[in-house]
């Protein structure tokens, strides 16, 4: 599945850092603007799906070296440690809560657990995607 | 902090991968603080729970289905938890010196530490559906431990049994509770035990006693369903000494003493348990004299035991229930003791055949002291422990309610079943460790004694001892309350050692006498019951062959319905969608084709929706497979052009992404497949092909419009549309939608992608007979 192309892998190469910043964007004004847990995450294994199309399977391992069954597992961590963290502080399961606080440059910025479950669920995505693709692409071809 | 407490080895479990690789073959000791933490901690309520006040706290968790975290902790739970952690605490310690280095040592901490956690969650639960939780739990964790060793075939098959077993009796107890939960009105225990025995009169009475009674008895290995608890044998001799003597199997008794105030005191409770129990004492010690594998031999002195307890909570008497729990308390210090000196055996001679061992004595004094001590109390030899509890259970089952055949039955094969736990009592101390060593064995021979292992077993031992001469050490602060917990009403029986020249104590001394002069006699005693169990029907083939027949009804029928064709499969499945969804649609008359609202359609959707009934059929059929891989794409790309129109961005955004994202795999797994070439199918199959699939079509669209038109209730769009920003901060009431209002249902979204994602992974790579390795 890889292609030879010297201006796919450049674009590639480069474009990698400015999707990974778009993701983490989308994921962080997700509570307030169209974004989220689950566009992040999918931006991201966009992202990675990209690196995979230009360059070879050892060198995205090289280069991304994380387990993504080890995501997925930190991101349910992530999911269901909120739902917990907020039995234990407030007697309910996953009772969210949120605040303001004023910040010196950004001005007022909000916070949430909210968040937090958001992360868990960006986890959850990047880490599955990658591990689909990285099951399938591992494979050798049918016919070679 | 209680909760925080019984949560305790749960949250332990998340420290144990740091703490692995630093301590390495000392990481027992660091997991032995927190059993020995809460038992202190647990020890620091006796004072109020003795003076009658049990601990009860709430926590709401689904109160609309009356499931709620609540604690209650009366003198039987708290007698429970400090045997659940104190024993524990001397189980870890002994597994540091038993476990050899090669061991997954941070695997078997953490499924000790469920264990405990889940178990201490049973007994200490007010609420019935939270103890159901937790038993199962008991049961998986049981299921880890069992199967511990699961590169042998014998492991893996007890494993099984064990967890078959158990699992089946836990399904029929949750039913029994709905049953109650159908009289009582509540799942909650302070609710339930107040109602008292007002269930008894009731017509569900019967079927919930049945249930509740089938959970009880698989997991305490009642007979007949306590042949998982011989295999179970198969799991580590701490995992034995710990879960399947001292707590696990007790989980049943738990349940029993919980229920008598409500299930109790009816004929039905009395014949049925009594009669199970008192068969399963005789059963288990007759089994038990002729094993060669001393924990063979221990399991089924377990079962035995076990048969003891029960039979004492079928006699419902104030007396019996004293009995019980203090038999209970004292089984679990002599037969934990027991099992790790059996694991002492087996750790330095290489064996646990019985009929290799001798002499042992002699190489290991104080093991031997240690082993004969506990092995007396359970024989009901005096100044031990268990004679104490013994007499109390002859006498007990003297002074039985009522009259018939149960007044002189019940105390018969009560002192049958003692003299043979008296026999093999006496066969495992002095077959193993009297007489002079064995000249032609193989088996190593021990260095002396072991004090690494054997510290445990000597602090049990001497509680044994302690007991046995003052038994009122335990009466007020333990024995008692937790009698009192189990029965409802005011307890003044009192522990002392001399009752005086009476009955029980006549009954001891027939055991005994008669137990000597069996066990002079072993080899005759040995054959006779070899030669009744060949006559005997086999309970464990029966299970056997059930498993069998299960699977090969399951293949005849698989083979019937799973062709080999995805395309059939795909009719099966809208097939039935099309005559179950379509079939309610028309019998309750929701079919509903007035429209009302319908957003204006211009020419941007005209001309979108042709382009995606284009890609539709392109899909269908385009001839090669890559153009309608594109053709799939593009139907998706449309949809993403539609969200943009109707004005929403998160959906358009994702879809975009998504489609993208699974264009990919797509042509990566295309690479995979062969070419597609045309296949013949008959005109028939076409036919009902079509068919299926217009029907199908037609349902869904029926269904929108229907849905559309259906309006019973305010839209919830309302409601989220006001509330996302002050009740959940946020502008995007989309994303406030999936993370807040409806946070648990995206919690299990994404654990359905992580298991998608992991079946992906185990599928690709755990093929058999494929090139690599899975990592």
């Amino acid at each position: 599945m890889r292609m030879e192309s010297i201006i796919f892998q450049t674009i590639a190469r480069q474009g990698l850092y400015v999707i990974m910043v778009f993701s983490f964007f989308l994921l962080g004004r997700g509570h307030n603007e169209p974004g989220g847990g689950f566009i992040g995450g999918l931006m991201t294994a966009a992202a990675i799906v990209i690196q995979y199309l230009a360059f070879d399977l050892e060198m995205v391992k090289k280069a991304l070296p994380f387990d993504g069954k080890k995501l997925v597992a930190l991101g349910l961590l992530f999911a269901v440690g909120t739902g917990l963290g907020t039995m234990l502080a407030y007697g309910i399961f996953m009772d969210h809560s949120f605040t303001h606080i004023i910040l010196p440059f950004f001005g007022k910025v909000e916070l949430t657990t909210a968040f937090l479950f958001d992360v868990g669920v960006y986890l959850v995505v990047v880490g599955g995607t990658v591990t689909i693709i990285t099951a399938v692409g591992e494979e050798e071809p049918w016919n070679s | 902090m209680l909760l925080l407490a019984i949560l305790l080895p749960f949250l332990a479990v998340f420290i144990l991968p740091i703490l692995a690789p630093i301590l390495q073959r000392k990481l027992g000791w660091a997991i032995a603080v927190v059993p020995l933490f809460l038992f202190f901690y647990f020890a620091s309520f006796l004072p109020q729970v003795a003076g009658g006040v049990p601990v009860i706290i709430d926590y709401q968790w689904v109160p609309q289905m009356g499931i709620n975290f609540s604690i209650y902790l009366d003198g039987l739970a708290l007698l429970f938890a400090l045997v659940i952690t104190g024993l524990g605490f001397f189980i870890v310690a002994y597994s540091v010196s038993y476990l050899g280095k090669e061991e997954n040592l941070s695997n078997f901490y953490t499924f000790i530490l469920l264990f405990m956690g889940s178990m201490l969650g049973v007994v200490t639960t007010g609420n019935l559906l939270v103890l159901y939780i937790f038993w199962e739990l008991t049961s998986v964790s049981s299921f880890l431990l069992i199967g511990f060793w699961f590169h042998k075939e014998e492991s893996r098959y007890g494993a099984l049994k064990s967890m078959l077993i158990t699992v089946f009796g836990g399904l029929a107890m949750l039913a029994g509770f709905i049953f109650i939960y159908l009289i009582t009105g509540s799942f909650d225990l302070r609710e339930i035990l107040a109602q008292g025995g007002q269930l008894t009169g009731h017509v569900y009475y019967l079927p919930a006693l049945i249930l509740v009674l089938l959970g009880a008895f698989t997991k305490s290995a009642q007979f007949p369903f306590h042949i998982w608890l011989p295999n179970a044998m198969e799991a580590p001799t701490p995992v034995s000494a710990y879960l399947h003597s001292a707590t696990m199997v007790k989980a049943g008794l738990y349940l029993l003493a919980r229920m008598t105030p409500t299930l109790g005191g009816t004929p039905e409770w009395f014949s049925i348990v009594s009669g199970v129990g008192l068969v399963t004492l005789c059963y288990g010690s007759f089994m038990a004299v002729r094993q060669t594998d001393l924990k063979a031999l221990l399991a089924f002195s377990t079962i035995s035991q076990l048969g003891l307890i029960t039979a004492l909570f079928g006699f419902s008497t104030k007396l019996a229930m004293v009995a019980a729990v203090f038999h209970i308390l004292n089984h679990a210090t002599f037969k934990g003791a027991l099992f790790m000196v059996v694991g002492i055996v087996d750790h330095e001679t290489g064996t646990r055949d019985i009929r290799q061992l001798r002499g042992l004595g002699q190489y290991m004094p104080v093991t031997a002291l240690v082993i004969g001590i506990t092995a007396f109390s359970m024989a009901g030899i005096p100044l031990l422990s268990g004679f104490v509890s013994k007499e109390m259970f002859f006498a007990a089952s003297l002074a039985l309610p009522g009259v018939g055949i149960a007044q002189w039955l019940f105390p018969t094969m009560a002192v049958l079943g003692s003299i043979f736990t008296f026999l093999y009592s006496m066969m495992l101390v002095f077959n193993v460790f009297g007489g002079k060593p064995k000249a032609n064995t193989n088996i190593i021979q021990p260095q002396g004694d072991h004090y690494g292992m054997l510290w445990p077993p000597i602090i049990l031992a001497t509680i044994n001892i302690v007991i046995g001469i003052f038994p009122a050490v335990v009466q007020d602060l333990l024995v008692l309350p937790a009698a009192i917990g189990g029965y409802g009403e005011a307890i003044s029986e009192r522990l002392i050692l001399w009752h005086g020249l009476g009955m029980p104590l006549l009954m001891s001394g027939i055991v005994i006498g008669v137990g000597y002069l069996l066990f002079m006699k072993q080899k005759s005693v040995i054959a006779l019951v070899e030669g009744v169990q060949n006559h005997r029907f086999n309970l464990n083939v029966l299970y056997d062959r059930s498993l069998e027949w299960l699977n090969d009804s399951a293949t005849w029928l698989t083979a019937k319905q799973m062709t080999g064709f995805l395309r059939d499969y795909m009719v099966f499945v809208m097939l039935w969608f099309i005559l179950s969804v379509g079939g309610t649609l028309l019998y309750k008359g929701g079919l509903n084709l007035t429209t009302l609202d319908l957003s204006p359609v211009g020419p941007y959707e005209l001309i979108l929706a042709l382009v995606l009934i284009a890609a539709a059929f392109g899909v269908a059929l385009l001839p090669t497979r890559l153009a309608a891989i594109l053709s799939l794409s593009s139907a998706g790309a449309v949809m993403f052009l539609f969200w943009i129109n109707l004005r929403a961005p998160d959906l358009a955004l994702t879809q975009l992404i998504v489609e993208t994202v699974s264009t990919v795999l797509f042509l990566l797994a295309f690479a995979h497949l062969p070419e597609l070439t045309k296949e013949i199918i008959p005109k028939s199959q076409k036919l009902i092909n079509m068919a299926v699939a217009g029907a199908s079509g037609l349902l869904i669209t029926l269904l929108l419009i229907s849905g559309n038109a259906s309006r019973y209730y305010e839209p919830i769009a309302d409601y989220y549309l006001q509330q996302s920003l002050p009740l959940g901060g946020g502008h995007n009431v989309v994303n406030v939608v999936l993370v807040d209002f409806r946070g648990f249902d995206t919690m299990g979204e994404i654990t359905v992608i992580a298991i998608a994602s992991l079946a992906v992974f185990a599928l690709i790579k755990l093929r058999p007979g494929k090139r690599g390795s899975a990592k």
